[in-house]
């Protein structure tokens, strides 16, 4: 990303700490951001603003990760239904028993997407690869927030 | 992949997988969690991973929810708009 067409420092650095997987998180997220701002009437309500935002948090978390993990899959089949985004989910399937697999991994399951269906090995797995990404989004979201109010 | 091998043995009561294969697993796991670089190489429980995983994933989530209500609360702002439309716009090119 070129980054000598801007005049202030802050946002040559904002730039530099995207790459990659990143970059397409926030390029969807900021996307998402600008249509909801251009979308809102006075008619719109804050809760459905805020609905919209939070769901474009999850969206761009989603398409960054695309088709390659066990989770984002999950996420973007719950996205595209339309579904309630909800965490932690009620489990509707008992998952199988393996070793190491304990009460704790149930109720880890139900904060992972996707989580109900993995077994142990892969929860850890997704698990690691879904914290990665909730930790960049957040630290996204907070870029954008202090870009804004500056 | 230890996975794909996880699921064809999952019903069996000699699993194929190891535990050190889990034990790897739950260190990867460790060094996404906030304080990794404090613990260092330092072996913690597999509960106390889980349970601090946990705890970690609900503040992350937490976190979500809390940015986006201070973002619709700062994009409410009508002198924020013009700002923020150049600010973003930047921030996409």
């Amino acid at each position: 990303m070129e980054s000598k067409s801007y005049t202030t420092g802050s946002r040559d650095n904002a730039n530099r700490n995207l790459e990659g997987s990143k970059t397409l998180m926030a390029s969807h997220f900021l996307r998402a951001l600008f249509r909801i701002q251009q979308t809102s009437t006075t008619r719109s309500s804050f809760a459905g603003r805020r609905r919209r935002i939070r769901r474009a948090a999850y969206a761009s978390m989603a398409y960054s990760a695309g088709t390659r993990r066990a989770w984002s899959r999950a996420l973007l089949r719950k996205l595209r239904s339309r579904a309630r985004l909800r965490f932690p989910r009620r489990l509707s399937r008992a998952a199988r028993p393996q070793r190491g697999d304990t009460d704790q991994a149930q109720v880890l399951r139900k904060l992972v997407p996707g989580g109900p269906g993995m077994d142990y090995c892969k929860l850890l797995e997704e698990t690691a690869d879904y914290i990665r990404c909730l930790t960049t989004q957040v630290r996204l979201m907070q870029t954008v927030m202090d870009s804004i109010s500056s | 992949m230890s996975s794909r091998r996880a699921r064809s043995r999952q019903s069996t009561s000699s699993s194929r997988i190891t535990d050190e294969q889990i034990n790897d697993l739950v260190s990867k796991l460790q060094a996404v969690l906030p304080e990794a670089h404090i613990r260092g190489a330092e072996r913690v429980s597999a509960a106390k991973v889980l349970q601090e995983t946990c705890n970690y994933i609900r503040s992350l989530h937490r976190e979500v929810d809390d940015l986006s209500e201070r973002l619709t609360e700062l994009l409410a702002t009508t002198e924020a708009s013009s700002a923020q439309a150049a600010i973003i716009r930047s921030l996409l090119m």
